[in-house]
């Protein structure tokens, strides 16, 4: 079950809903994310972000990640990402999958 | 249905939003864009009979639809040309036999896909096929929060229940849901329990859609024009909701555009980003075109392409820019904000599709329709008149229609 109203954190694991897809769109060569009633054009950093959302990698891990291909200082790097998701979430373009309460 | 595609909706565009960047980009042929989304209207059929439908008054007949493999080749052409999403509408989609097939096939070629139903006719079964067949979204219409006044305005009877049910297994089956509640003065007192409802649904969007006035509308204004008292209340009350509820349900709300200032950017500008099929396969401007006399409008079943229909054909091109604009709007510093608003409207009201539409405030009629608004909203007259294939049937008492 898809969570709402997420609060974005480093354990978070985020993932595109099932209404919102991220896609090439070969004729006009860029980057879209396809929503109800909305197409939204990424940026390249939003979109490598949003490729790393799989549900299964956590945002620390995602932050990792981007801080050791580009070098850059983590922190930064976790403010953005963090700040970017979170936007994404209350537009609910963004879901997290939920840890299975026992 | 809902006039999702038509409307102005009070929410800035995001910078991020669709159009505006791939223009930005100059991805996009430099007059008009790729158009980014369509509204396949299957069918003109539907049980419902709401007074406020989109449909043109005189419907497309069953026998004139377009088959499965038309359809099919349809949609194969729209992803050549550019299209990103379909949105499955009507009349009511459901009743076409085909639709799972349509929704695979759609799948299959890569466009998004919705689904835009009354629900009455969907069972779990249907439902959780188009899951499969790989439906990404669901907007159901909901003509009120309870079913005395829902049921009515539908006149269909336990129509509320069933729309309840359906929107209970879209969610069961983990499909995106999107709850549209068409408001007008007969219904705009439930508008703090719809949104509770679209809360208790576990929606993930609410569209508050005004009704528009053109087409079958139009007939029935005098029975659902708000009050300028109602509109201050609905504005106070989706602003409070949007606010509240950030991050669970996301609320779209439509301004009725007899009470704006500035007209709604209708259809996103006319041939620019939308465009619509109708059930017997026309390829218009927007839903309502068929309205504007005068206007030829080519078909799939013709010897053009989609694609050569869209760039070249007359109807598209005669509204396309700002070429076409008298004044006021040819020297208005918002005519590419909103494109001189909706052409259907400037057509039902002035009797011109080239006129400014009225709703704005540099109209010359804008006076006198806001006016006429006014009256008919404190005249009270609430008989509807029942949308079908007879033209019309007139509410009579206690019958509801139903």
């Amino acid at each position: 079950m898809a969570g709402r109203n997420i609060s974005v954190s480093e354990a978070s694991r985020p993932k595109l809903p099932r209404h919102a897809k991220l896609k090439f769109d070969e004729t006009r060569q860029v980057w879209v994310i396809l929503a109800p009633e909305r197409v939204l054009a990424p940026d390249e950093i939003a979109v490598e972000v949003l490729q790393l959302c799989d549900g299964e990698r956590s945002v620390a891990e995602m932050v990792d990640h981007l801080a050791a291909k580009y070098a850059a200082p983590r922190e930064a790097i976790l403010t953005d990402v963090i700040a970017m998701l979170q936007d994404l979430a209350d537009k609910g373009f963004l879901t997290e999958v939920r840890e299975k309460t026992p | 249905m809902s006039d999702i595609l038509t409307e102005g909706k009070t929410e800035a565009v995001a910078p991020t939003d669709g159009l505006t960047v791939l223009e930005q980009r100059r991805s996009t042929a430099t007059s008009y864009g790729i158009p980014l989304a369509v509204l396949a209207e299957l069918t003109h059929r539907c049980p419902l009979q709401c007074p406020y439908c989109s449909n043109p008054v005189e419907l497309d007949r069953s026998g004139s639809e377009l088959t499965t493999e038309e359809w099919k080749k349809v949609m194969t052409e729209l992803v050549e040309l550019g299209v990103l999403q379909i949105h499955f509408s009507g009349g009511e989609p459901t009743a076409r036999k085909d639709l799972v097939e349509l929704v695979q096939h759609a799948n299959d070629v890569g466009l998004y896909t919705n689904l835009i139903t009354s629900a009455v006719l969907l069972t779990k079964e249907r439902l959780a096929a188009l899951a499969d067949a790989g439906l990404c979204h669901v907007q159901i219409s909901f003509q009120g929060n309870e079913p005395v006044v829902a049921d009515r305005v539908a006149g269909l009877k336990n129509s509320h229940e069933k729309k309840i049910q359906a929107a209970r297994w879209t969610r069961e089956l983990d499909l995106p849901l999107t709850v549209n509640a068409v408001m007008h003065r007969q219904n705009l007192h439930q508008l703090s329990d719809i949104i509770q409802m679209a809360v208790d649904l576990d929606a993930d969007r609410l569209e508050v859609a005004n009704v528009q006035y053109y087409g079958w509308a139009l007939k029935n204004r005098a029975a659902l024009m708000p009050t300028i008292a109602q509109i201050e209340e609905t504005s106070r009350i989706v602003e409070e909701a949007q606010a509240r509820l950030k991050g669970v349900l996301a609320i779209d709300y439509v301004v009725p555009d007899y009470y704006a200032l500035r007209p709604k950017k209708c259809m996103g500008g006319w041939g620019r980003q939308f465009f619509n099929i109708s059930p017997a396969g026309k390829v218009l401007p927007c839903h309502a075109a068929e309205s504007i006399t005068g206007l030829e409008f080519e078909s799939v079943r013709s010897n053009h392409s989609i694609a050569w229909i869209w760039q070249n054909s007359e109807a598209f091109n005669r509204y396309r820019g700002t070429g076409w604009m008298p004044e006021p709007c040819k020297s208005c510093e918002f005519r590419e904000v909103d494109y001189g608003g909706c052409r259907c409207q400037a057509f039902a009201l002035t009797g011109d599709a080239g006129n400014t539409d009225p709703a704005c405030t540099l109209s010359p009629m804008h006076e006198r329709i806001f006016k006429l608004a006014e009256t008919e909203a404190a005249a009270n007259n609430n008989r509807f008149l029942y949308r079908n294939f007879a033209g019309g049937t007139l509410e009579t008492e206690g019958d509801h229609g139903a």
